[in-house]
């Protein structure tokens, strides 16, 4: 990803550190958490810092770092399930407009512009109404709405590549429009497919995160950055913040970071096709 | 004659006897659609190319020559309109779709302007000559390297394995189109349609290529069709040579005779305007007025009438038919009249 620094920058570098400790902590976090992390102690809720605990204790008086580092997996993996269906169906439906143009390029289009219609957060609590609260439903439902924006933004790239006289010589030399497409074309739209992932990964993260806040994504007491905003809340006016307020601080440190590296990578997709 | 295609019968091509035709354009008519309205682009086109031919097609820009080649090769933007028939080896060219078309195009191989463009500037030389072989004909990848290699050998281009892990822009303009050549007869085509193949190149390379190109093309018995805007390149290198003005062939000749004996006044009067490298002129003659496009062409008088230093008020009153004379073919009212007088005006 980092191929050269230079035109990277500083804030590049340092979103990619952050992503990769953020990577690390949701794959090996539950080895690093120093304690339990859903065990209840309520004789020590909204204890602070010291003893070994170094973030304290929340408002069951369960070890808030342990619950974070915890918690990184399930933050982390429920955006990257958005972005890996919406990025491969956005992908297909901008491909195939792209290809076959006219009536197809004209439904699909028309199909997409429906579902811009439909904000996200919308879409989850209503698939969490059919399909019951959990991460999985909202997954699914937020997948189906980002998926316009790939394909929308996918779809004017693979145009211009279509049209790029190299695809009239495989056309010639007799290759099927399947590999032209999956040989050639998408490879070539390969850099701004992962830019908008990157940017999308930062706005499902908070868009899941506001979901288990209202009690419709991942179910307490398992941990998760968006249900400890919400278990903890309580604290904030109490003049407790902490708890609520780191958790609120790495979703807003890996958002950061995703958009950063997404809107540089992003430029760098766009200044390439020059 | 109407026997399936063979696919792989590039044996002797017919020297003796007129053999069935390997291409057929009868009455080709395109119309584009711009800005809403219908726009001829093709004009009554009609050609036919034996086994082991070369038929060249001269004309200035707009005449409709690339089109030509992009219909019969099945390349016509969307919603072109196509009226008459495109017939390979006696079977219907409109009529194929999916597999039936991919073998079509894998027997009638393209060879573009500007090889630059026409690859994928990120993938390798060796993906770019074997892919057909590989996903399409079903060759393994092995054996497709092995072939690409000889084939590379054959256009001239050494170290074949450095040059297969290169990217296209490591390669000069002149390889380039070697190995677009390559790569096009590696299908084992039978019929080629090199759309102006040297005139991205310098001169030197161009002539580099072309002996090449003709080379092979002689040696695999190939059967071509020769886009050019160079009338003495396609009459060095083709049997036939067709001539076209907006849209439509208004000559058809033996090569060997169009230069000194055309017998459509425009074909002589490209023919007059072409610098003699063994006289001084002061000036070079030039056709008066511009060149026409296909869609402005008037539909009921000779084109190039309103350019013609023979025309006559008959020239306005219909369009003239392609007619033949001579072994060969013209699309001028007045041919017989002026048969002898049009070759002797640089003479």
């Amino acid at each position: 990803m980092l191929t050269s620094v230079r035109s990277t920058g500083l804030a590049g570098i340092a979103s990619a550190a952050v992503i990769t400790a953020a990577t690390l902590v949701a794959v090996f976090g539950p080895l690093l958490a120093p304690y339990n992390s859903d065990l209840p102690n309520l004789s020590l809720a909204w204890i602070g810092p010291g003893g070994g605990h170094l973030l304290g204790f929340d408002v069951q008086g369960r070890d808030v770092l342990s619950r974070l580092l915890v918690g990184a997996r399930t933050s982390m993996l429920g955006p990257l399930v958005v972005v890996i269906v919406s990025v491969i169906t956005g992908v297909g439906f901008a491909v195939v407009a792209a290809w076959r143009r006219g009536t197809a390029d004209a439904v699909i289009s028309s199909g997409l512009d429906i579902l811009f219609a439909f904000p996200g957060i919308l879409l989850a609590v209503l698939a969490t109404a059919i399909f019951g609260a959990g991460l999985p439903a909202a997954a699914i439902a937020l997948s189906i709405a980002y998926m316009p924006y790939v394909a929308r933004v996918l779809r004017g790239a693979a145009l211009r590549e279509r049209s790029q006289p190299y695809v009239t010589a495989l056309e010639v030399q007799g290759a099927s429009a399947s590999s032209i497409c999956l040989r050639h074309l998408v490879p070539n739209i390969l850099p701004l497919i992962v830019a908008q992932a990157t940017i999308l990964f930062g706005y499902a993260m908070v868009d899941l995160a506001a979901i288990s806040f209202l009690g419709l994504g991942v179910q307490p007491p398992k941990p998760d950055w968006g249900v400890m905003i919400s278990e903890n809340q309580t604290g904030i006016v109490q003049g407790y913040p902490l708890p609520a307020l780191t958790a609120g601080l790495c979703i807003v440190a890996v958002v950061i970071a995703f958009n950063v590296l997404g809107e540089r990578l992003f430029e760098r997709a766009q200044a390439e096709r020059g | 004659m109407s026997e399936p295609a063979a696919a792989s019968t590039t044996a002797a091509p017919a020297q003796a006897g007129p053999a069935a035709p390997l291409l057929e354009v009868d009455g080709l008519t395109v119309r584009l659609t711009v800005k809403g309205a219908k726009r001829p682009v093709l004009r009554d086109v009609s050609l036919t190319i034996r086994p082991g031919e070369a038929l060249g097609l001269v004309g200035e820009s707009g005449s409709g020559k690339s089109m030509t080649a992009r219909a019969i090769d099945r390349l016509l933007p969307r919603g072109a309109e196509v009226d008459g028939s495109i017939r390979y080896d006696g079977h219907d060219v409109a009529a194929l779709s999916g597999t039936g078309l991919r073998q079509y195009r894998n027997q009638v191989a393209m060879i573009f302007q500007d090889p630059r463009a026409h690859t994928n500037p990120v993938r390798r030389i060796g993906d770019f000559m074997t892919e057909a072989l590989r996903t399409n004909l079903g060759v393994h990848a092995a054996e497709a390297n092995r072939r690409a290699l000889e084939m590379l050998e054959q256009v001239g281009i050494g170290g074949g394995t450095r040059r297969l892990r290169q990217h296209p822009h490591e390669l000069s303009g002149g390889m380039l189109q070697r190995v677009m050549i390559a790569t096009a007869l590696l299908t084992e085509p039978r019929l080629l349609l090199a759309d102006e193949p040297t005139t991205a190149l310098d001169v030197t390379t161009q002539s580099e290529v072309m002996a090449i190109l003709d080379d092979l093309r002689r040696e695999f018995g190939l059967a071509m069709l020769f886009i050019t805007h160079d009338l003495e390149l396609a009459a060095a290198i083709c049997d036939r040579t067709a001539v076209m003005y907006a849209g439509q062939i208004v000559e058809v000749r033996s090569s060997a005779l169009l230069h000194d004996d055309p017998l459509h006044p425009y074909t002589a009067a490209l023919a007059a305007a072409r610098p003699d490298i063994s006289r001084t002129a002061a000036r070079l003659l030039a056709i008066p007025g511009r060149p026409l496009s296909a869609f402005e062409a008037p539909a009921a008088e000779c084109a190039f009438a309103p350019r013609c230093g023979y025309a006559q008020d008959a020239c306005l009153a219909a369009l003239p038919d392609l007619v033949e004379l001579d072994g060969g073919m013209s699309r001028c009212v007045r041919v017989r009249e002026l048969r002898g007088r049009l070759g002797t005006s640089d003479g």
